[in-house]
């Protein structure tokens, strides 16, 4: 049993709390932390995918999640869940977080008032489960210099006054929160800090109590003398006495409860927490604190008296050379002005020697024998991963095969049309995107949408049909005006050839085969045509990639499939533009007599 | 927030409530009436339903959290002989206690307001048991005992089996730990039944959230039909919010004895109930010469501490509360007002010089200088009133922004021609009493 927190510890945080984790940056960025002490939110209600914060002058991204479960999948070795829900809540954050087995060693829940039966639960549950439970009730602990719960010290000033940004040699445990940050100004102006410390809560059941902290104090090398401030009421003082009269603890012991004033007083009136309350003469303050005196622990005249006796105490062991002079670490300063970034960018960098795609520069991916290709550049850029050489080979061939198809269709009849008025390149190709969209190229997207759909949800091919008629559909990436199964598309036979060859499998594919035996056997140019094959393989190749459903979909839904068949038609419409201009056509204009026309008066109302 | 104490009768109707759900086997008439007068006694007896208050003989109380009613002759059972009360002897009886004070052997004296007033039960000693459940430590107690009434607490050790059952014991071994302790001088043709309601009994203290629960006697009758002598019961208020069905509307009263809460700590628990933040006050002594305003839990109970260490006596200490959580401004205004006002509203008996400490210790988050400026505003309207009661003001505070707060704090003292001095985190958060009390 060492120290409860390490340099290392990073902590997952459930609710929201923007300025505490702020604080809890602010402090990292000081003492120099090699990763934030928070690694990621849970806000169950929350449909943000990450959190800024600032990280001294620099902005870091910190990832949410609706669940602590999603939370602790993605950092396995998150050890510390700091439970920011309220009274109403708390209690099931915690027993959530207990039973993820092996992720969590400390749970310090912040909430007060949590019905006591619930309090009792958790905190046994957690003793069985061996994780320590910090509060209810409580502003949490610190380990300085190396991890600070959320408010705990307060302002990034006040924590370097108090001495707050670097170990010291004492042990500090209180039930107060807000006495716990004077206690650590006290300790700093009278002795060297804090090497530890924990403000167990004030509610009446907490986890954690006096003595299992004050235990593993003495076990740690680091705390040279402990520091305890209880309060009348409860009789968690005595287990203390107890094991300093059985040698269990053999540090020295500076203590004091708080709550003298009780004693002038009938039951009526409520000193202080819910737990303190005195129930019989020896839960009093001043039995207290003539018990631990008795028992050897130094115990001051009274609260105002505390810092002389740290003073007395710490001198003591400085000329014995038990405790010896700390070095000041160099501190970094968080600047007192900051502004958030309007722009975040997580694909590319242009501030170093040479601008990077997702980490790799441009010249490592540029030319021939870098053996990159434009599938590699595509894989970088849009989604920010190195794909294998089989994947990267598929996006070219969707790209060479989507490039162009002919004249008449009517994203290049717009692009020839606007070029033929004059228009410069751009003008002109704009004009032909512009028409990508549901109608044209836009079966891409549905089809890997809707047969995703189908599969997904174990639809059998004609469950699929019924489903698509009922919806009053056309199934996307089904027909084509002129191929059917006697004259194949060659097209599709070559994406089908390509991907036998090279995908690890085909599932979405396979399936759709099956829909295409059920829809040509009505029907015979009913094919899976060419945006079929291609939309329903990218899933195929992102599901061997390893991506999961919800991922996939998220690309589907950011329009990923459509930009393949932008940039692919893009080469084409550019031909057909610059065929216009070579050949010098003149301003088009449609035909009178290939327009219909039926105009009649209007009707005056 | 903690456990609070609830009335015999609330008590009783919770029981009544969930009877049917714990105790099935056993029956539970639930006759019983809270009145606050002889008059609304007689106006319930025409109620539907409450018809055996004309029919049946009865027994009335005080039911007013204090326990000892028999020893302190406040049960009325008998005008001649046990068992001959009518409606219009328990409603005179009820006048007359409340016509006068009442003094308990214990010393508590106060008014006596609230009976309630039940059928007279005859049984004999034998049929009565005791039963109660309270939390000890870490574990629940059941307690339980052949002996009910007055005798159970004379020989407590003796007469009373206890059993300790931790949180998460499951209730297979619950129950096997109850039935192995049933006390020994149970008859045992009544053994298996206490078995059974003990049982249930935990398991209703438990579910329902109460804190203590006592029984005391419990009446087994002819038929398992049972009867509810005595109870005294706590609730966890703090499970309030998910037993807001399972009570049902439930009063906490004041201790019989102790002062009604004056108008000025009501509207302050008022204000507490509705903000985020935490504002509490209790006046100790209004004629009291220090009055403190004071930040956050525990330093509260610390300058309270060491105002009774250094005043040498205790009576000048005029009140103790505490404002934290973050305040807004507007909060905080309106607790420095009642404050001020509270304390300029009496000379000091000897004279001397009031003494105001605005403490606290160095705070996590909340903004000094937001809170100070309620304070300000507040000096601002009651300047001329501390002036005339010679109030000499001691400021001690840290946290987010205090440089701002304590120069702000200052200089609309001087400005104010009020007798501050302030101090920061460099000095000992409750030194200023210290100051003010050697000056």
């Amino acid at each position: 049993m060492g120290a409860l927190f390490t340099k290392d510890t990073q902590a997952i945080f459930w609710n929201n709390n923007t300025s505490a984790i702020q604080r809890m940056l602010d402090y990292d960025y000081t003492i120099s932390r090699a990763k934030p002490s928070v690694a990621a939110i849970v806000a169950p209600t929350s449909n943000n995918k990450f959190e800024k914060f600032f990280y001294g002058p620099d902005e870091i991204m910190v990832p949410v999640y609706r669940t602590t479960g999603e939370a602790a999948k993605a950092f396995p070795k998150s050890d510390v869940l700091l439970n920011f829900a309220s009274f109403r809540t708390a209690y099931d954050v915690t027993m959530e977080a207990i039973a993820i087995k092996g992720q969590f060693k400390t749970v310090m829940v912040t909430a007060e008032g949590i019905p006591e039966r619930l309090a009792r639960k958790m905190n046994q549950s957690a003793r069985d489960a061996g994780v320590t439970v910090i509060g209810p009730a409580t502003v949490g602990g610190i380990a300085p210099g190396a991890f600070k719960i959320a408010n705990v010290g307060g302002t990034i000033e006040n924590i370097v006054n108090s001495k707050l940004h670097r170990a010291g040699s004492c042990g500090l445990v209180t039930r107060s929160g807000g006495l716990f940050n004077e206690l650590s100004n006290i300790i700093a102006i009278n002795a060297d800090g804090i090497s530890e410390g924990v403000a167990i809560g004030g509610d009446r059941f907490v986890g954690s109590v006096f003595i299992d902290n004050l235990l593993r104090m003495e076990n740690n090398p680091e705390v040279k003398y402990m520091i305890l401030l209880g309060e009348v009421g409860g009789t968690e003082e005595y287990k203390v006495i107890e094991a300093v009269k059985n040698g269990q603890i053999k540090k020295p012991i500076i203590a004091w409860c708080i709550g003298t004033i009780a004693k002038h007083f009938s039951s009526g009136v409520q000193f202080g927490h819910a737990g303190a309350s005195a129930n019989a003469d020896a839960e009093t303050a001043a039995a207290k604190n003539q018990a631990m005196a008795e028992a050897g622990i130094f115990v001051p005249e009274s609260f105002n008296d505390l810092p002389n006796k740290i003073k007395e105490v710490y001198e003591k062991l400085k000329a014995e050379g038990i405790v010896t002079d700390i070095a000041e670490p160099a501190l970094k300063t968080v600047p007192t002005v900051r502004r958030a970034k309007e722009f975040i960018c997580t694909i590319s960098d242009d501030r170093g020697d040479e601008a990077t795609y997702a980490g790799y520069p441009i010249s490592s991916v540029a030319t021939p024998e870098t053996g990159f290709g434009i599938g590699d550049v595509i894989s970088l850029l849009w989604f920010k991963k190195r794909y294998p050489k089989w994947a990267t080979e598929y996006i070219e061939t969707v790209l060479k095969t989507v490039a162009d198809h002919g004249p008449a269709v009517s994203g290049a009849h717009n692009a020839k049309v606007t070029a033929r008025a004059g228009k410069d390149v751009i003008s002109s190709l704009v004009t032909g995107l512009l028409t990508i969209g549901p109608r044209f190229g836009g079966a891409i997207d549905d089809a890997a949408r809707y047969f995703k759909y189908a599969n997904d949800n174990g639809m059998s091919p004609t469950e699929f049909i019924d489903y698509m008629k009922r919806e009053g559909k056309t199934i996307s990436g089904i027909g084509h005006r002129i191929k059917s199964v006697r004259n194949p598309d060659l097209r599709v036979s070559g994406l089908k050839k390509f991907a036998a060859e090279n995908f690890p499998a085909t599932p979405l594919l396979d399936y759709a085969l099956e829909v295409e035996k059920l829809t040509t056997s009505k029907k015979d140019n009913l094919i899976l045509n060419v945006d079929g094959t291609i939309g329903i393989l990218m899933v195929d190749m992102w599901r061997a990639l390893g991506y999961s459903e919800a991922d996939i979909d998220g690309f589907i839904d950011a329009g990923a499939l459509n930009a393949f068949f932008v940039v692919g038609r893009s080469i084409g419409f550019i031909g057909h533009i610059l065929d216009e201009k070579r050949l010098g056509m003149p301003m088009y204009r449609h035909p009178t007599d290939d327009i219909l026309y039926n105009v009649e008066l209007a009707e005056q109302l | 927030m903690a456990q609070r104490a609830i009335r015999e009768y609330d008590g009783k109707a919770i029981f009544s409530k969930h009877w049917e759900k714990y105790f099935s086997g056993f029956h539970y008439g639930f006759k019983s009436v809270l009145v606050t007068s002889g008059a609304e006694l007689k106006a319930k007896a025409e109620e539907h339903g409450f018809e055996w208050l004309k029919q049946e003989p009865l027994v009335a109380k005080p039911d007013m959290l204090f326990g000892k009613r028999g020893k302190n002759d406040l049960v009325l059972f008998r005008t001649n002989k046990p068992g001959d009360v009518t409606l219009a002897d328990a409603a005179t009886w009820i006048d007359t206690k409340m016509a006068n004070t009442t003094t308990l052997l214990t010393g508590q004296h106060g008014q006596l307001t609230h009976f309630i007033v039940e059928p007279f039960t005859p049984h004999s000693q034998e049929q009565e048991y005791y039963i109660s459940a309270t939390t000890v430590g870490e574990d629940d107690v059941l307690y339980m005992s052949a002996e009910g009434g007055m005798e159970v607490e004379e020989g407590w050790d003796e007469k009373v089996n206890e059993v300790h059952i931790p949180i998460n014991m499951s209730d297979a071994d619950m129950q096997h730990a109850v039935k192995a302790n049933i006390p020994a001088d149970i008859p045992a043709s009544n053994r298996e039944a206490f078995a059974s309601f003990a049982i249930q009994f935990f398991k209703f203290y438990r579910d329902q959230n109460f804190a203590y629960l006592e029984i005391n006697p419990i009446v087994m009758l002819d038929n398992n039909e049972m009867a509810i002598l005595d109870l005294v019961a706590r609730l966890d208020d703090t499970a309030g919010f998910m037993m807001r069905d399972a009570w049902g509307e439930i009063e906490y009263p004041t201790a019989f004895g102790m002062e009604d809460q004056s108008p000025e700590e009501k509207a302050v628990a008022e204000a507490d109930a509705k903000s985020g933040a935490s504002l509490k006050l209790t006046i100790l002594n209004p004629m009291g010469r220090i009055w403190t305003m004071v930040a956050g839990g525990g330093a509260s109970v610390v300058y309270a501490d060491t105002i009774a260490d250094l005043s040498g006596n205790v009576s000048d200490l005029a009140n103790y509360g505490e404002y934290s959580g973050g305040p807004t401004t507007g909060e905080t205004k309106f607790y420095a007002d009642t404050l001020f006002d509270l304390m300029t509203r009496h000379k000091d008996p000897k004279g001397l010089d009031k003494i105001l400490i605005i403490g606290g210790a160095i705070a996590n988050f909340t903004d000094v200088a937001k809170t100070f400026t309620g304070i300000i505003q507040s000096f601002e309207e009651y300047a001329e009133k501390l002036k005339a009661h010679n109030t000499r003001i001691y400021v001690r505070r840290g946290g987010p922004n205090y440089e701002k707060g304590l120069k702000d704090i200052q200089a609309a003292a001087d400005r104010l021609g009020l007798y501050i001095e302030v101090y920061g985190p460099e000095t000992h958060v409750t030194d200023i009493v210290r100051m003010a009390l050697e000056k």
